[in-house]
């Protein structure tokens, strides 16, 4: 059966765009397995290779056995996350499904915390005995004394287990590792987030893109990506801040290769700029924002001739990317970026640039930041009765006035350390490799050594999931239901993920296993009714949304959901104090911190040192994508980025390997030099999530180096509570 | 008989290697082999730079040095343009492989054929692209018919100026490139 991938990409684009979906018997899986005489089925889904959540659809066939196969995975045409394409890990997650090293039943430890010895045993055996030693550490010390950490669908099932026990210690790293002080900033600005499905920019439209470190290409999130590149088609012009030449610098009319920690400067001085020169927006600061002539004050002493030494950038470029942004304004972005977590003053950084957004009238505007989708879904719960007040207050926001619902993780760590208010005796870790996510590592074995019991739910046996006293294989994305999640980009859309096959080995969806243990727990209100399926039915009832279009389709729009920009019919509405974007902070004053950010200066590298600067590879999603073959064949170790006359003055070989050593005297395994003019003097880059050392992780063993070893020192942020972890400096250590 | 071509613009390629990971799950290409790969080339000084991404195939060459010195006759022209292998006839005796100007064969490791890129002619024949344009993410790679002058690939070639990667040898690829470098506007 024939049909052309060009008509496809073309209603795709329509259906992003929000306007009317043109219908095609192929968008229905069902039509077009029966197109092509019912050899295979496919399956719409959702895609957990990493977060976005991108539409799949998984082509499934009997194998020689008679047993189902997947087989192929492609991009769901109709979902604005996808496009029709997957990356790399997408494509690759028949890997991750068919992963030899893949935890296959549940498994309770019979040696010391940490040896690797474990013995297979029954659901049944598995789930009575965590049901038991949560029970005994709750008579002891109260439910709040059980934590959870978790990153991904299962972090859903789980926090409902949790806050139906009635603690609210649950914390994600995505928050105080990665964006959560960029979400707090925007709030504090805009009154929103700068993201919701997506980070909501207007790439394809824009004139001008400036990136602070963001490293589009490297970091892949497919959607976005494809919109880059797009921009960059269009003759976009793209500025690029970044100490490293990425591979989004490498498409840049302008590299600004500033020096790590000054970032701040460069911000406050093209502020100062634009004000000066009068190349802000008048019209649309008069109307949605306050605090301006504080501003105007406050950046005077940021002169671009100050900035160029502090920055170490030429003031020519400095001047010249300013009144770019100034000429092209709306049309223009400080991209909002992901991972800001960097120096431990990190809010200040992102307030700068969501300010200069504010500036240059983009938020609303065409080829700026686009405004959230109409269409709001209630929250479901599907009958279950509201959660018990927790018996103490959670610790997940610490002395952090501005740290998010999302928690922070490393103050969860720091109390099960110290006991302090009380004492934390149980961790769940539900998805996520907390050794490689957070920090000082150190500290989280020290933590791990404290408590009375540890469960992790898991696909792969990573290194903090083989220290766990029970361990519960949860089965992957292609394997399972998860949902209903609502999708907002430009417009608004419920998706979902259906298995594909059923749960290979023992293992168990993290819905189910989370339900089983609220049932275990007698907490039987809280547990799924029937099963995740029929549930997800209920909910789409709920939200007026055909199921059998959504289980055939695997997105559906909401009509007219779409409204980007600003009209006079569609005001944006900022859900600050003074319903105006707040240049000036009122949030912030009142808790006593600048109101307007400030420069602060960064510590530098002393002699014969470097910083640690670290990122993403497009083939990899942290260290979770390691040891899927597939992928691993694309990269199997990192290399450490030095720069070549840096590299030629320590007589130090491209291809040759060397250790690091830490300002802590912590000295890394021996790593492979990538000696480039790609990167500043003054700093080296290596990929983050390698060097895994998990034995049972039989690709991923020892291959590369783990960036967050070397990372012992953080700087905590004042207002958000993200950890800063670009303040580590390194030593070149020639004998490997 | 449509004349199928690939258009490479190299200026919008983001080295995402989702054109790579869709070709080895689309082929089964085994592991630690490729049909096809993308090439990073960093020219200059710090802070002077200037990088050419390349997606480099097999060109589907019409004078094919594979084609002409593969005793068998496996390695063979097809009226669509492209280049292909008969499996069956294929003995594994390498010649192909030290012909190719491009190094973009391979022995499979199992079967003992001569491998490359097929512009995944099965694909074709269900009217679809190969596996690496459709999944493209920087919409770099794109396919075609040469022979309709409506379609993508003719206007590409139009309308831009384009390159062989080389054209010294003489071997007429069917693999287009355009805007080696980012405009720097
Ligand atoms: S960006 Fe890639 S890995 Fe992430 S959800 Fe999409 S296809 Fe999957
Ligand atoms: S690129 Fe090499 S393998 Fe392909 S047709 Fe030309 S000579 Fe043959
Ligand atoms: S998928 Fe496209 S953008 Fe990504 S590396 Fe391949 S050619 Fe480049």
């Amino acid at each position: 059966m024939a049909f052309s991938r060009r008509n496809f990409l073309k209603y795709a684009a329509m259906s992003a765009g929000g306007a009317a979906i043109v219908d095609t018997p192929f968008f229905s899986a069902r039509a077009r397995a029966e197109a092509e005489g019912g050899t295979a089925r496919y399956v719409p889904t959702s895609c957990e290779m990493c977060f976005w959540k991108c539409g799949v659809i998984a082509k499934v066939q009997k194998n020689k056995d008679g047993v189902d196969e997947v087989v192929k995975l492609e991009g769901n045409p109709l979902h604005p996350q996808s496009l029709g394409k997957l990356c790399a890990r997408g494509q690759a997650g028949i890997g991750q499904l068919y992963d030899p090293d893949r935890l296959k039943r549940p498994m309770i430890r019979t040696g010391e915390r940490g040896d690797g010895k474990y013995k297979e045993v029954s659901w049944e055996e598995a789930l009575s005995y965590t049901a038991e030693n949560l029970k005994k550490i709750i008579e002891k010390h109260g439910p709040h004394s059980i934590a959870m950490f978790s990153h991904g669908s299962p972090g859903d099932y789980f926090t409902n287990l949790l806050s139906a026990l009635g603690s609210g210690n649950i914390s994600f790293p995505s928050f105080s590792q990665c964006k959560g002080i960029r979400d707090a900033t925007w709030e504090l600005t805009f009154g929103h987030k700068p993201a919701t499905s997506c980070e909501r920019v207007d790439m394809r439209n824009s004139r001008v893109i400036v990136l602070f470190g963001t490293h589009l290409g490297e970091n892949m999130h497919n959607s976005q990506n494809q919109e880059f590149s797009q921009a960059v088609g269009n003759g976009a012009k793209i500025i690029c801040v970044d100490p490293r030449y990425s591979t989004a610098a490498s498409k840049a009319s302008m590299w600004l290769p500033i020096k790590p920690g000054t970032d701040t400067a460069l911000l406050l001085t093209w502020i100062n700029i634009l004000i000066s020169e009068d190349l802000y927006d008048k019209a649309y600061i008069e109307q949605y924002a306050t605090g301006f002539d504080q501003l105007k004050e406050a950046v005077k002493e940021y002169t671009p001739e100050w900035c160029a030494k502090e920055t170490d950038l030429p003031e020519a470029n400095i001047v010249e990317a300013a009144r770019e942004l100034g000429r092209y304004a709306p049309s223009v972005m400080i991209h909002p970026g992901r991972h800001v977590s960097w120096y431990g003053n990190d809010t200040q950084r992102v307030r700068a640039m969501a300010i200069i957004n504010a500036l240059l009238g983009s938020w609303g505007r065409k080829g700026g930041l686009y405004l959230p989708p109409k269409g709001k879904f209630p929250s479901y719960n599907d009958g279950a009765p509201e959660y018990p007040i927790p018996d103490e207050d959670p610790v997940i926001k610490g002395n952090y006035p501005f740290a998010g619902g999302e928690g922070l993780t490393q103050v969860v760590r720091d109390v099960t350390i110290t006991s302090d208010p009380y004492p934390i005796k149980a961790w769940i870790i539900a998805g996520t490799d907390l050794l490689k996510a957070l920090p000082a590592p150190a500290r989280t074995r020290e933590a791990i050594s404290k408590l009375d019991f540890m469960i992790a739910v898991d696909i792969m046996p990573a290194e903090t999931v083989m220290m766990a006293d029970v361990i519960l294989p949860e089965c992957t994305y292609l394997e399972r239901h998860d949902g209903l999640f609502k999708i907002e980009t430009r417009e608004s859309g419920v998706s979902l993920r259906q298995p594909a096959i059923e749960p290979m080995y023992d293992t168990k969806p993290a819905w189910w296993i989370a339900s089983e243990l609220c049932k275990k727990m007698g907490l039987d209100d809280y547990a799924v009714k029937d099963s995740w399926e029929e549930r997800m039915k209920r909910q789409a009832k709920a939200w007026n949304v055909s199921w059998e279009t959504l289980a055939d389709k695997g997105y559906v729009s909401i009509p007219d959901s779409a409204a980007p920009y600003i009209t006079p019919e569609n005001q944006p509405v900022f859900k600050t104090p003074s319903g105006k974007i707040e240049l000036y902070s009122s949030k912030l004053e009142e808790k006593h911190f600048d109101p307007i950010p400030k420069y602060e200066p960064t510590e530098q590298p002393g002699e014969g040192m470097y910083r640690l600067v670290y990122g993403r590879s497009p083939v990899h999603t942290f260290s979770r994508t390691i040891n899927t073959p597939f992928l691993w064949e694309l990269m199997k170790e990192n290399e450490l980025w030095l720069n070549k006359k840096e590299a030629d003055r320590l007589g130090v070989k491209h291809g040759q390997r060397v250790r690091l050593e830490n300002q802590d005297k912590v000295v890394s395994a021996p790593m492979l030099v990538k000696a480039t003019e790609r990167i500043r003097r003054d700093c080296v880059y290596m990929v983050h999530g390698f060097g895994h050392n998990s034995p049972r992780l039989s690709k991923a063993h020892h291959s590369g180096v783990d960036d967050q070893e070397l990372i012992t020192h953080y700087k905590v942020d004042p207002i958000c509570g993200g950890t800063g972890m670009r303040v580590n400096f390194v030593k070149i250590i020639k004998e490997a | 008989m449509p004349r199928y071509v690939m258009v490479i613009d190299q200026s919008r390629c983001i080295g995402c290697m989702a054109c790579v990971a869709a070709c080895k799950r689309e082929n089964n290409v085994p592991m630690e082999h490729f049909r096809t790969r993308v090439v990073e080339m960093v020219r200059g000084e710090f802070p002077q730079l200037r990088t050419e991404m390349r997606s480099e195939l097999c060109n589907h060459c019409d004078h094919a040095p594979c084609v002409s010195i593969c005793p068998t006759g496996a390695s063979h022209k097809q009226k669509d343009g492209t280049v292909q292998i008969n499996r069956k006839k294929c003995v594994g005796c390498k010649a192909c492989i030290a012909a190719c100007p491009y190094d973009v064969r391979y022995i499979h490791p199992e079967h003992g054929w001569a491998d490359k890129c097929s512009f995944c002619q099965h694909r074709l024949k269900e009217g679809k692209e190969p596996a690496c344009v459709a999944t493209c993410i920087g919409r770099s790679r794109m396919f075609g018919d040469l022979d309709d002058p409506n379609s993508e690939v003719s206007h590409l070639l139009r309308e831009n100026s384009w390159r062989v990667l080389k054209p010294e040898v003489g071997t007429q690829p069917h693999v287009y490139y355009i805007n080696q470098f980012p405009r720097k506007s």
